[in-house]
């Protein structure tokens, strides 16, 4: 009987305490910028697409969501010509940024995708990429990465030294 | 067997081989970049370290590279060793400061030997901060990409494409940390293994191009074995497929034919596939229309008796089942008469077994070879390359008293130096193989005939000497007869390349001469297509039998089997042929001339989409697998669509048809000398534990998304009934048997490297003995035995020039053609004559000459070969633009009016 009324005592007592509940869709959900939701493309500093089509992201995930095609412009700059996430499969699990070398994929705090039919939930390329940086602002992969795509010449890179003069003996 | 103990533990080894390939064999992960099972040990890259003992007290050691420890009785050694590791991990992080950080944009990336070892020494973080070196890159032509700045200096390039292919292209320059393996300049490799450096480059610094433009990771593709298609050798390849393209063709090891190595045809010739010209769709020709396919195709079968034409690009299975659709008797084999007869004679010779059937790998430890009319480096490139080995027999076997173990590649080649075995030429034109010849002979094709009878008469006193031949002609056969008769291992090489009989005569008579009680010589015949020797075995009458068929016996309906009939004969001719039928029916999967004379066209399975066996040219019977499952439900084996007209043809409905019974078992059945052919590969109900063997690797990626733009529910993969393979990534993930092997992979080693776990001992025979059966010719009956005709002596036409076909590696197969790559290395048409022959015409080189041929004309640039003899020009063999042309042909040439 006393259990009882401690009982209602203390819900009684719950009115006054701050409410966890909110008004979702009016009021919106406060969300770190780490949280684990929409997946983006994003683009390097100078605006290209960081996306270099290595597959990484597609072979590190558990529910084989992600598929894509690499392709090269005239430059040799590897690009998706496709890049399709079926949300409908994706557990957000976040291995594919984890995977992604370029920073290109990345998770983004946000989850309202619900759809009425479930193909809507297919993304391709155009859905998927941004016009920002994202996370990692600063990074350009290619101006790391040792061959030329069109992004820096041979020996221009960050930690380079000038191609080699094969024809030259001097140490 | 002596027994070394690495790290306490014994083991029984085979004596005579480094203790790197040891390990391997023992199941050891040893790292190790310039070594190569094909190619040997140099020590170049310091990274198979273990650390060596003097006695089992030693407690000490020294570090030794394993490539270049002999295997001793009572060996004490450590693998796991502190030290050795240490010095192993160190090693990659030096070989590691320089290389880039592009794996994502590399294409070696998933299949990387780099990486492999990287991670199998440990070394995950590099420490190294300063500077990387750079070089540029330089253009290699069509077939490999350049990317320098991944190097790390193992030198196994130029090892394999300068000493081991003989390439002149490809060098190291430059000094100390600066080396750099290219060209001297940009340009085209010209090596016809040039592809093979995408395979023996341990990371991306030559990779393969075109992949490159439609890139996919190993990982991606769904594979499958499958065998090339694109000459007579059936060298064993594995075909890589992605989003219902195929992307990519890799060597697949046989110890008893290609190896590690297949020709760049063979690697870039797949391309005809992917063909956006290919036939895809049934196609009824007007006349028929209003009825569906099914109906149109019952009118034909009920109407009258029908002519089949069975074709040597098509598997086993399709002939045979066109044979039983159209009845044995009106079979024909849709190849030249002369071809058929020249196949004839090689099976005829086969079934006789005066002579040895050399296998590809047998023809590398050849210690004299005549090579009798053919050109293998364009007739049969892997021969040519097996036959740049066994020139190297007899100096590696002189060296034996030097103690000096044959892995030991750099003081082996260091001792014989240019050292070579007697290898002999006789072709009409210089070929590429002449550079490593003792001698060589330019000569007619009746002349290398004559020469070769000769050889054969000093050999043995009771054959016949061939009349008026000139006495330095017969000296020279002389000399060769007694090289021969030295030898231990003789090899003939011939073929019908120059469709000559009695150049195959010739051959086989120096072959019986050379026949001892204790040995006999080898004779490899180098024959056309794919499967020639499979659809000769069937023993049907030649195209031209079937066009006298066509003239007296009323048929009404013609099927031609993935041919065309415009490649073998005069143009007229076919057409006079094609137009007696009311309905010629052309199974095809590329268009050419055939396919548009059809009035009904069905689209075929190509390789890759379908089934097979071939028979190569030592009659070994080889089984193909699908590689994927072609999205238009059209595109079909040409055997499934003959065995169902089979049925309608029976008063089948469509939806009565039955299952196919399996058609080996019944072609065996039927022919006899087919006995055998079964086994060349584990039937369709062959499981492993109940489990079927993927296709796909375990990392396989994208399964909900690939087809997620058609429809977010993913369909049920498609069911294979043919074979034990599965088009998805369950199933089966030990070792599979050797003929179902689709990729080689195992654990940490997911490159090509790791082949030698699938091997019963590193660089021997697959586990389970490599895959193939040989077939026997003992229950081939032959109407005529081999004759001993020695054809009169070459003379010169006053009017007309004798024309000898020449085959080009990249031009004359009708399939890899269709791959641009192979397309931009195709020669243009020409013509090849005599200096004097064309100072008598009034051309020079680059003039364009008229050729009449029948009542054909050609207009073709002149190409000035003096080694020609006079009377005789040489003209490509069946480049698309010079087929037509009813060989043997003579031509008339006049200057070209501009």
């Amino acid at each position: 009987m006393f259990s009882l009324l401690r009982s209602i005592g203390l819900i009684f007592l719950h009115m006054f305490r701050k409410r966890e509940t909110i008004q979702y869709p009016e009021e919106k959900v406060v969300l770190h910028p780490r949280w684990r939701g929409r997946i983006v493309l994003t683009r390097d500093p100078d605006g290209g697409e960081r996306c270099v089509g290595c597959y990484l992201c597609a072979a590190a995930c558990p529910v084989d969501c992600i598929s894509l095609q690499a392709t090269e412009d005239e430059n040799g700059r590897r690009y998706p010509a496709f890049f399709r996430i079926n949300f409908s499969r994706c557990i957000f699990c976040g291995y594919c940024e984890e995977a992604c070398p370029t920073y290109a994929i990345q998770l983004t705090p946000d989850f309202e995708m619900g759809e009425y039919n479930r193909q809507n939930l297919v993304y391709e390329k155009e859905d998927l990429l941004i016009d920002s940086q994202g996370k990692y602002p600063g990074y350009n992969y290619y101006k790391v990465a040792g061959l030329a795509a069109g992004v820096k010449g041979k020996g221009e890179g960050a930690n380079e030294e000038p191609p080699v003069d094969i024809r030259s003996l001097i140490p | 067997m002596v027994r070394i103990y690495i790290d306490q533990k014994p083991y029984d080894v085979k004596p005579g081989k480094n203790l790197l390939e040891t390990c391997l064999t023992l199941g050891l992960d040893l790292p190790y970049f310039c070594w190569h099972p094909a190619m040997g040990s140099v020590g170049a890259c310091r990274q198979c370290a273990v650390k060596l003992f003097k006695d089992e007290n030693d407690k000490t050691g020294r570090l030794a590279m394993a490539c270049m420890e002999g295997v001793r009785d009572n060996m004490y050694l450590s693998v796991n060793d502190t030290a050795a590791h240490d010095f192993r991990s160190q090693n990659i992080e030096w070989l590691m400061s320089n290389h880039p950080h592009d794996c994502a944009v590399c294409d070696e990336g998933g299949s990387c030997h780099l990486q492999d070892m990287t991670v199998m020494t440990g070394h995950a973080y590099r420490r190294f901060r300063y500077p990387k070196r750079t070089y540029q890159n330089q253009y290699l032509g069509p077939f490999l990409h350049h990317e320098m700045n991944r190097c790390i200096q193992c030198y196994r390039c130029v090892r394999f494409y300068k000493d081991y292919a003989g390439g002149k292209d490809l060098d190291v320059f430059a000094a100390h940390n600066h080396v750099y393996f290219g060209r001297e300049k940009d340009g085209v490799l010209e090596n016809e293994f040039s592809g093979n450096l995408a395979e023996v480059c341990p990371t991306g610094v030559f990779t393969d191009k075109t992949l490159r433009e439609h890139y996919t990771r190993k990982w991606d593709m769904t594979m499958a074995p499958s065998i090339c298609q694109h000459c007579s050798l059936g060298c064993n390849i594995i075909a890589g497929e992605r989003y219902g393209a195929l992307r990519q063709i890799t060597n697949r090891f046989n110890g008893e034919v290609n190896g590690y190595f297949i020709c760049d045809r063979g690697r870039y010739g797949y391309e005809f596939v992917n063909d956006p010209d290919r036939v895809r769709q049934p196609f009824v020709r007007a006349e028929n229309e209003g009825n569906n396919l099914f109906e149109s195709l019952n009118a034909i079968f009920t109407e009258g008796p029908m002519i089949g034409i069975g074709s040597p690009r098509a598997s086993l299975e399709a002939n045979f089942a066109l044979r039983r659709l159209v009845g044995e008797a009106n079979f024909y084999q849709g190849i030249p008469e002369d071809e058929a007869r020249l196949l004839d004679k090689v099976l005829a010779i086969r079934k006789n077994g005066n002579v040895y059937s050399p296998s590809l790998k047998e023809t590398e430890y050849a210690d004299v070879v005549l090579v009798l009319g053919e050109d293998p480096t364009n007739s049969a490139p892997r021969l040519a390359l097996a036959l740049r080995q066994a020139v190297r027999t007899k100096p590696l076997e002189d060296m034996a008293p030097s103690n000096i173990p044959l892995w030991h590649d750099a003081a082996v080649r260091e001792l014989i130096q240019d050292d070579k075995g007697a290898l002999f030429m006789a072709y009409p034109v210089h070929t590429k193989l002449d550079e490593l010849a003792s001698g060589t002979l330019h000569a007619a094709p009746e002349d290398i005939a004559r020469f070769g009878f000769a050889i054969a008469h000093y050999i043995d006193g009771n054959e016949a000497l061939p009349e008026s031949m000139e006495p330095q002609a017969l000296e020279s056969a002389r000399r060769m007869a007694d090289l021969l008769q030295k030898a231990k291992r003789p090899l003939i090489v011939s073929g019908t390349s120059l469709l000559n009989e009695a150049i195959i005569q010739a051959a086989y008579r120096i072959g019986r001469a050379l026949e001892k009680d204790d040995r006999k010589a080898g004779l490899c015949l180098v024959i056309p297509e794919c499967n020639s020797a499979g659809l000769a075995m069937m023993q049907a009458p030649s195209l031209r039998q079937a066009m006298k068929a066509a003239e007296t016996g009323g048929f009404t309906t013609a099927i031609i089997l993935e041919n065309d009939l415009y490649r073998r004969g005069e143009r007229s001719g076919v057409d006079r042929f094609l137009n007696a039928f009311k309905n010629i029916m052309v199974l095809d999967h590329i268009q050419n001339d055939t396919t548009s004379k059809a009035t009904i066209l069905l689209p075929a399975a190509t390789f890759a989409e379908g089934e097979g066996t071939l028979v190569n040219n030592e009659l070994r019977a080889q089984r193909f697998f699908q590689v994927f499952m072609p999205k238009n439900e059209h595109i079909r084996e040409s055997w499934r669509w003959l065995d169902e007209f089979r049925q309608f043809r029976e008063g089948t409905m469509p939806d009565e048809l039955r299952e196919l019974d399996n058609l080996l078992e019944e072609l065996v059945a039927s022919m006899p000398q087919f006995k055998g052919v079964e086994a060349a590969a584990p039937l369709s109900d062959f499981r492993i534990n109940g489990q079927r063997i993927p296709r796909e690797p375990h990392r396989f990626s994208g399964r909900t998304a690939m087809l997620a733009n058609v429809a977010v529910s993913e369909p049920k993969p498609p069911e294979d009934t043919d074979s034990p393979l599965s088009f998805t990534m369950e199933g089966y993930r030990g070792m599979p048997p050797a003929p179902l092997t689709p990729f080689y992979w195992s654990p940490g080693w997911n490159s090509g490297q790791s082949v030698h776990k699938y091997q019963s001992e590193a660089g021997g025979a697959l586990r389970g003995g490599d895959p193939g059966v040989r077939l026997s010719a003992e229950a081939l009956h032959f109407a005529n035995g081999l004759s001993t005709h020695i054809p009169p002596a070459f003379e010169r036409q006053e009017n007309e020039m004798t024309l000898v076909p020449l085959p080009h590696i990249f031009g004359s197969d009708e399939l890899s053609v269709h791959s641009p790559s192979v397309e931009s290395r195709s020669p243009r048409p020409y013509i090849a004559l005599n200096g004097l022959d064309a100072a008598r015409l009034q051309v020079a080189e680059g003039d364009v000459l008229q050729m009449q041929i029948g009542g054909q004309v050609y207009d073709l640039p002149v190409i000035r070969k003096d080694e020609i003899p006079q009377g005789l020009a040489g003209l490509p063999y069946n480049l698309p633009a010079l087929s037509g042309i009813a060989w043997p042909a003579k031509g008339v040439l006049t200057k070209a009016m501009l």
